[in-house]
């Protein structure tokens, strides 16, 4: 894209990019609020910005645009998507309201400051473009630099100490420091015998060796589940995929192919009478 | 097309994501709203930019950037704090000022 | 020399502490010591006396300045105190009598656990006393005045296993200090019209001051004297207040406590001479309370009720007196002295005779005493004789003074005034003589108590009886050695001026009169109980009797109008702050508190919520910069 891009006067070209990818922007946008799942949403922001990104580009911000792929879309909606992963990644948000009235006049206070803001840009008579053909002559990201490091110099160092800052409250907040020591295996074991619960080893997940995955939990034998089979972080975050249904039907279903299949056995049996008798 | 239609769009996304903080429950998703909106207003910046002809809007958003990439790393980890104490993502389960 | 006068008063102050903080151990001692310091008391007073003797009488007043009180500036409150002939006179007085009623005291209260204590307070009272005579200014002299009030109140319910005696000291208190706060007025009075509290510049500016503001002090100093001196209307406590030990009601009735209110009266004789109103008000109480205790003390059967009826209208008499200016201030102090010795002589035979009949005081239960008690009989009989005037003792010759300067005022209060001073001594002659015919004549009509012991009657011991003759001598031989050459007269003129009163009428047909008068009521008295026997049973009694029977309804009317209307005040008023203030008070609490259960609801703790309240907020202030851009 040249600097006379980002001239004045914008090109059919960008005018067409604009409609279309602004469509998908706002439809990203849309999505990210209204997705059920948190994954859905954070996949969809991340479109949403690819297309920021691209406008950032139309518009004469290259650095910008670049930077909006690389650190935003690549790393923050990343880390995002981690903490979605670690928060549990298939539990799905009931969109149900619990606050009365909120939804009304979240809507009210949604329209009413969108139509504020859109009317006051349209009452602006935004109308001289002077375009960054000047600015950006010796390059955009040399521009940015020379401003980055002679007038903001000062704020580019505290946003140094910013994210320093941030970093350590990071750690200083998801970092828990063991106090005690960990109990050893027999300690552990002792504690079962003393408190006389569950003496033996917990049951494996898994039914009848036909699921073996980590979040299914083994079936006692009147065919309902069992939640000591399946382990505690997920027990937490009610991730327990249920198949006790679909166990006893599997269940239902092999003793009907295994009825079928005597049916037919003794159909079969006395036809090897016969020709045992024939035989004799 | 002029370009003040970037300004459009811009104002736009910041609604809806001001109103996706105010409806979703799931804390996360509303980290999302925020970001989206923080978006909306660096395309704002870059497009005054464009309209100033000069680079002070671009290093804003720039700025803006950082600050949100701060933000999102605080607050994901408050996220995941909460989540260790209360099992639960929902902002309407903090309603109470103890645990 | 001057340095004795601070020792009077340190004197009985240190038995005070002494006696007080001592603790048991002196509890075999106790009662000596207070009879020694109050004894002591006495020499230095006889000492100071002989002292001032020696003096021109235009020098006799000297001052000690102790030290400065509250030096602060614009009010400067000295411990000084000033002796003259007046405070001498008073002095001699209550430390003379009270050093009899402390010698007394000791074989009265022999069997008292607590005589120890009892002396303590005794010599608190005396220092008190003396204290508020010896004042140079009226701040001290409200110390001293405060002081009497706090002993009287601790004497007359010295027997606070009595609740009778407790309410009475209660009542006493109380009622002073409704006189009290009289004197706290006139104080400030005086220092927002003089400047100054103290005796000389006070009694030297009031030529300069309008007669209004003199009056009101006045009638201030008047109230306080009331208070002090059982005058009406606030006189309901004396005859409640013969609930303590005979010796207290002997010592408050003759050396202390109602003397106050005369001396106060005669030592703001410069302020109330400025204010001829205010007098004659002083003159209408004394008149008033003179025939109001005479009546009262015509119908009680208690001997000593009826002797502090009696107190209440000598001093009627006395307040009367002080009222009358410059020609009575001379006769109202002659007849506290005189009325010192032989009413402190009446109530010490009084208790002398209790304490021979097992401590009965009807005087019914009494009669043809004079056979078992001679010394009582004849010390109590002279005391009797002086009251009533008998001529030649003491009574005669001051109380005679008195009703001859009513009479001087001049016209038809003149008339009025000495018309009631005459009708108070035939009234006095009356009940006296029936106290005495009651009690030492007729047949013995004593009974045995509800626990079967029959009376003995019999002499008190020496410690009781020497008091009672030394006082005696004096009730017989203290009026005629005043009168004799106007020595009195002359001693006191120079503090309190005299004025020779000309009565309508030559003195000796006064004086006649009064002799005739006197013989009337006598005469009724023995006609009525001389002649006849004495019912063990109270009679019922005619109406006015059965009145002053009850003191005259005197707490009835505090009752009635004092106690009911304070209490429909209160509750008035209780009910203006439960409709009222708790209306609006309770009203804006219950409001907010609706406001806030309503306001609750914002804070629902939910951070949507708050961001929506954000959000719009955002929004308005979006509208609001919109529209300033528009206009």
């Amino acid at each position: 894209m040249s600097p006379q891009l980002a001239a004045y006067t914008t090109s059919t070209g960008e005018a067409f990019q604009f409609w279309v990818l602004g469509t998908v922007a706002v439809i990203g946008a849309l999505c990210t609020v209204f997705m059920k799942k948190a994954v859905h949403s954070a996949l969809c922001l991340a479109g949403t910005m690819i297309v920021l990104a691209v406008f950032y580009l139309a518009n004469g911000a290259y650095f910008l645009g670049i930077v909006q792929i690389v650190v935003y879309t690549g790393a923050i909606m990343m880390l995002f998507l981690f903490v979605v992963m670690l928060v549990g990644v298939t539990a799905a948000d009931s969109l149900k309201e619990t606050i009365k009235g909120q939804r009304w006049l979240a809507l009210v206070c949604g329209l009413g400051f969108g139509v504020l803001l859109l009317a006051g840009i349209a009452n602006a008579s935004l109308k001289d473009f002077n375009g960054l053909g000047r600015a950006n002559a010796n390059g955009n990201v040399e521009g940015l630099a020379a401003l980055i490091f002679t007038k903001y110099v000062f704020a580019f160092e505290i946003t140094g100490v910013l994210l320093i800052t941030a970093a350590v409250g990071a750690m200083v907040l998801t970092h828990r420091e063991r106090t005690e020591r960990a109990k050893t295996q027999r300690e552990l074991a002792e504690q079962r015998v003393r408190e006389g619960k569950h003496l033996p080893p917990l049951p494996a997940p898994g039914v009848y060796a036909r699921h073996n995955a980590v979040d299914i939990a083994g079936l006692l034998p009147d065919g309902t589940p069992s939640e000591l089979t399946v382990n505690k972080t997920l027990r937490d975050r009610g991730q327990i995929r249920d198949v006790s249904d679909e166990a006893i039907a599997d269940l239902k279903a092999l003793e009907q192919r295994a009825a079928e299949r005597l049916e037919r056995a003794e159909d079969e049996r006395p036809a090897l009478k016969r020709t045992e008798e024939a035989s004799k | 097309m002029n370009p003040v239609n970037y300004l459009y769009l811009a104002a736009l996304l910041f609604t809806i994501g001001a109103t996706g903080v105010l409806i979703r429950r799931n804390a996360i998703v509303v980290f999302m709203c925020v970001e989206l909106m923080l978006n909306a207003c660096n395309l704002a910046f870059v497009t005054f930019s464009r309209m100033h002809g000069n680079l002070d809007g671009q290093i804003i958003a720039f700025f803006t950037m950082v600050v949100a990439a701060a933000e999102v790393v605080v607050g994901l980890a408050i996220i995941v704090s909460l989540f260790r104490t209360r099992h639960s993502a929902s902002v309407d389960d903090a309603s109470l000022m103890k645990l | 020399m001057e340095n004795l006068i601070a020792l009077l008063i340190a004197a009985p102050l240190l038995g005070a502490a002494v006696l007080l903080c001592g603790g048991r151990r002196l509890d075999a001692v106790g009662h000596w010591i207070g009879t020694l310091l109050a004894g002591l008391s006495f020499v230095f007073g006889a000492l100071l006396f002989a002292d001032m003797l020696g003096k021109a009488a235009d020098h006799r007043t000297v001052t000690q300045h102790l030290f400065s009180w509250i030096p602060v500036s614009g009010f400067q409150a000295d411990v000084t105190f000033r002796l003259d002939q007046l405070s001498m006179t008073f002095v001699l007085l209550i430390t003379g009598v009270g050093s009899l009623i402390h010698l007394y005291s000791v074989g009265y209260m022999e069997h008292d656990e607590r005589r120890r204590r009892f002396f303590g307070y005794l010599n608190l009272f005396l220092a008190a006393m003396l204290l508020l005579v010896l004042a140079d200014n009226y701040l001290l002299l409200y110390v001293g005045w405060e002081g009497v009030g706090l002993a009287s109140y601790l004497l007359i319910g010295f027997w606070q296993h009595k609740p009778s005696a407790a309410t009475a000291a209660k009542k006493a208190f109380l009622v002073n200090r409704v006189g009290d706060m009289g004197l706290s007025i006139a104080i400030m009075l005086m220092f927002t019209t003089f400047g100054t509290f103290a005796f000389g510049p006070v009694f030297a500016d009031v030529s300069g001051t309008g007669e209004g503001k003199l009056t009101a002090i006045a009638l201030m100093l008047l109230l306080a004297a009331c208070g002090k001196s059982a005058q009406v209307p606030l006189q309901s406590w004396l005859g409640d207040a013969m609930e303590g030990p005979t010796p207290v009601s002997a010592l408050i009735h003759a050396a202390t406590m109602v003397t106050a209110g005369v001396y106060l009266i005669v030592r703001s004789g410069a302020v109330f001479n400025a204010a001829p109103d205010a007098q004659l008000v002083v003159t209408v109480v004394g008149a008033v309370t003179l025939l109001f205790g005479a009546i009262v003390g015509c119908a009680k059967d208690d001997i000593k009720k009826a002797l502090a009826g009696s107190t209440m209208s000598q001093i009627g008499y006395m307040v009367l007196a002080a009222g009358l200016g410059p020609i009575g201030y001379v006769f109202a102090i002659m007849h506290l002295v005189t009325h010192g010795f032989f009413k402190a002589g009446l109530f010490l035979g009084a208790g002398s005779v209790m304490h021979g009949m097992n401590d009965e005081v009807d005087m019914r239960k009494y009669g043809g005493l004079r056979k078992y008690m001679p010394v009582t009989f004849v010390t109590f009989g002279l005391g009797y004789l002086a009251i009533i005037g008998f001529p030649g003792l003491s009574g005669f010759f001051s109380k005679d003074k008195i009703i001859e300067a009513a009479f001087a005022k001049g016209g038809t209060e003149g008339w009025i005034l000495g018309g009631a001073a005459l009708l108070g001594a035939a009234i006095t002659a009356y009940y006296m003589t029936r106290v005495m015919i009651m009690t030492f004549f007729g047949e013995k009509r004593w009974q045995p108590d509800e626990h079967g012991h029959e009376p003995h009657p019999h002499e008190s011991p020496k410690s009781m009886t020497i008091p009672m003759i030394v006082l005696a001598f004096g009730s017989v031989f203290a009026g005629g050695l005043f009168s004799f050459g106007d020595r009195f007269l002359h001693w006191l003129e120079p503090v309190t001026g005299h004025q020779e009163g000309h009565p309508p009428v030559s003195a000796a047909v006064v004086t006649g009169a009064t002799l005739v008068v006197l013989l009337v009521g006598a005469g009724i008295a023995y006609v009525q109980y001389g002649r006849r026997p004495v019912p063990v049973v109270a009679p019922r009694g005619s109406l006015l009797t059965r009145a002053a029977r009850r003191d005259l309804l005197q707490d009835d009317f505090n009752h009635v109008v004092l106690v009911r209307g304070g209490e429909h005040l209160t509750r008035s008023l209780v009910y203006m702050d439960h409709t009222v203030v708790d209306g609006v008070v309770n009203g804006t609490a219950a409001s907010v508190g609706g406001l806030s259960g309503r306001l609750r609801r914002l804070q629902n703790g939910y951070a949507r919520s708050y961001a929506v309240s954000m959000f719009g907020g955002a929004a308005v202030l979006v509208a609001l910069t919109l529209l300033m851009r528009a206009v």
